[in-house]
């Protein structure tokens, strides 16, 4: 199989602006990948199924990955002008003084597609884009029109991840059910105290004793009658 | 239970379900088979619209199982999620173990002792032969033919399970493989009756396929429902006996060599038409092709470590980086992807389940046929839902 390196050659002589860069792997398995751009994404992939050196018609595995804000935090040193006592006249001196400055990377929401070839019997190729932030822009385009491998797996990855997959024909939640609010595979996911919570007519009850116990002035004031 | 209007602009391309209309008379009925349904476990639901018998469209519904065991794996070390894969496909325990134990092992660069890698085959072609004979089982109970093949899989099935149980303490729930090779050795005597069962197998292939092969009423129910076709298979991202059943000679064994699987002959059985048939014919096949490799790695397995000396059980840290690594589990590619950022657990830790993306095309399969053949159009993929909700 070509290296990454190539393959990135031959994407751009057949795509061209397609933005593709190389992402080193440093573990012993020497998977690199390359990141697509969004915009061009689609493109890219049709070639790399219909290339007929690269022919990756089989699409393995499709997994989101979170990438939360990252706070970085840094020592800086600074030169500023203090105002010291020096041979008992005041004068203004420098001084370098180390300060810490704290910066936040903003984090991102990836899909990694990893791809092989039944017809040339190599792989894999790891291809990866990522969203603009994980909050508004999480939109990716969707890869399901190109492998239809990638119909259940971005399903998941939109349920877990919260990525929007533009072009999926059929985009809803997969595991978790669909009155679900958040995307439990986050980093920053707090899952509730509880899954089965809703109010009851008992709250209703709890609620009215209260008010009954706080006019009637027997009200203690921890409130533990009305809890138990 | 409402389906959404068809969007035909969405499913234009070949890789989309057909569109089927109803031919306009009586109404369309929409069915919800399962949960409860006795083909689907308990956990899985199939929304099926249906013009008569006809099945029009189909939906799968899952996730009653989930428990997102990715999330959990994230959470422990790389050796605390060992025990939890053998609840992924709880068939096929050894498999799992060795696909987790390959994609650590890819991630820090580590390589397993020779002894420990024919204890790896020799487990993953016994739990092939078990599965299969158990799938087929199952199969043939969806047919309506209540009891006798399963027990006749089942009878085979817990002999090979005696043998997990003796070597790794629990008939199912193996835990058993470890990052640079085994947990424990095996021992002369287990050899032994691994052999007295292996050398057992291959008449009980023979009687399986005398009862079932040529049975009129399985080559009626079987025989051209549930086609799939190759170029749809390979799109789709079907792996295992599907894929090979719709014609493709792809096995990973053969591909990717990993473990030492280019040391044995055997061959890959491929089918013609894609249909259950094929499914049940080529599970059947396999089998005999794993009591080959069977005989070949019990007769040559060298004596030796089964753990890497190397191999660091506590304070286990991989360095920054990324792997997947896949092997050809029974129902297919099963593959562990993990990102390390050095610490103690894995940053992110995913499970590429066969069953799950082996269901994309079950809608494809079932569209036009009877709702009858639903059951065994599901039954021929092959599935465990603890894999396909995890």
């Amino acid at each position: 199989m070509k290296t990454v390196e190539e393959i990135k050659a031959a994407i751009e002589a057949a795509v061209p602006g397609a933005g593709v860069e190389v992402v080193p792997n440093p573990s012993p398995s020497a998977q690199h990948s390359l990141r697509l751009a969004p915009a061009s994404a689609v493109a890219v992939a049709t070639f790399l199924r219909d290339d007929a050196e690269l022919a990756f018609d089989f699409l393995s595995n499709v997994s989101g990955v979170d990438w939360p804000d990252k706070e970085i935090v840094e020592k800086v040193k600074v030169t500023r002008q203090v105002a010291k006592v020096v041979d008992g006249v005041e004068q203004q001196v420098d001084e370098t003084v180390d300060e810490t400055r704290k910066r936040i990377e903003p984090g991102c929401v990836e899909a990694v597609y990893h791809l092989y070839s039944v017809a040339k019997k190599h792989g894999p190729l790891v291809i990866r884009m990522k969203t603009v932030n994980r909050t508004d822009q999480v939109d990716l385009p969707s890869l399901t029109p190109i492998w239809r491998a990638a119909e259940f797996q971005e399903r998941e990855v939109f349920d877990l991840y919260g990525i929007v997959f533009t072009g999926h024909p059929d985009l809803r939640r997969i595991l978790m059910w669909d009155g679900f609010k958040d995307h439990p595979m986050r980093k920053d996911y707090v899952e509730p105290d509880d899954f089965e919570y809703e109010p009851t007519p008992h709250d209703e009850v709890l609620a009215r004793a209260q008010a009954h116990q706080a006019a009637a002035g027997t009200a203690n004031p921890e409130g533990a009658g009305a809890g138990q | 239970m409402t389906f959404p209007a068809i969007d035909t602009e969405k499913r234009e391309g070949w890789n989309r379900p057909p569109v089927i209309l109803p031919d306009g008379e009586g109404d369309v009925l929409e069915v919800a088979m399962g949960p409860h349904h006795p083909s689907t476990h308990g956990v899985f639901r199939m929304d099926v619209a249906l013009d008569g018998e006809r099945v029009i469209r189909l939906k799968p519904v899952f996730g009653y199982l989930h428990r997102n065991h990715e999330k959990i794996a994230e959470q422990a070390s790389y050796l605390g999620s060992m025990p939890y894969t053998d609840r992924l496909d709880y068939f096929c325990s050894l498999s799992n173990n060795w696909a987790y134990a390959l994609a650590v092992e890819k991630l820090v660069g580590q390589e397993v002792p020779e002894r420990a890698e024919y204890i790896r085959v020799i487990l993953a072609e016994f739990t092939r032969i078990q599965n299969h004979a158990s799938s087929i089982g199952f199969l043939i109970q969806e047919m309506g033919a209540s009891g006798t093949p399963l027990m006749y899989a089942f009878k085979e099935r817990e002999k090979i399970l005696d043998l997990f149980e003796s070597l790794t303490g629990s008939r199912m729930m193996s835990n058993y493989m470890r990052f640079g090779g085994c947990r424990v050795d095996v021992s002369a005597p287990w050899l032994d009756a691994a052999r007295k069962v292996s050398a057992g197998l291959p008449q009980f292939v023979d009687e399986f396929e005398a009862l079932l092969s040529s049975n009129e009423i399985l080559m009626a129910r079987c025989q051209g429902i549930g086609v799939l076709k190759p170029d749809l298979a390979v799109n789709a991202g079907v792996s295992g006996p599907m894929l090979r059943a719709s014609g493709v000679n792809y096995d990973i064994r053969k591909i990717d060599h990993y473990g030492i699987y280019d040391r044995f002959k055997f061959r890959v059985p491929v089918g013609d038409h894609g249909d259950i048939y094929d499914r049940y014919m080529v599970r059947i096949l396999e089998m005999r092709e794993s009591i080959a490799i069977l005989g070949q790695a019990l007769n040559d397995i060298p004596a030796g470590p089964v753990m890497n000396a190397k191999a660091k059980i506590r304070g286990f840290r991989p360095k920054p980086g990324e792997a997947y690594g896949r092997i050809e589990a029974p129902k297919g590619e099963l593959g562990f992807y993990l990102i390390s950022d050095g610490g103690p657990n894995p940053y992110r830790y995913r499970v590429r389940p066969p069953s799950l993306i082996n269901l994309t095309i079950l809608e494809d399969m079932c569209l036009g046929q009877n709702v009858a053949d639903v059951v065994l159009i599901f039954g021929s993929v092959d599935i465990v839902l603890g894999e396909v909700d995890r």
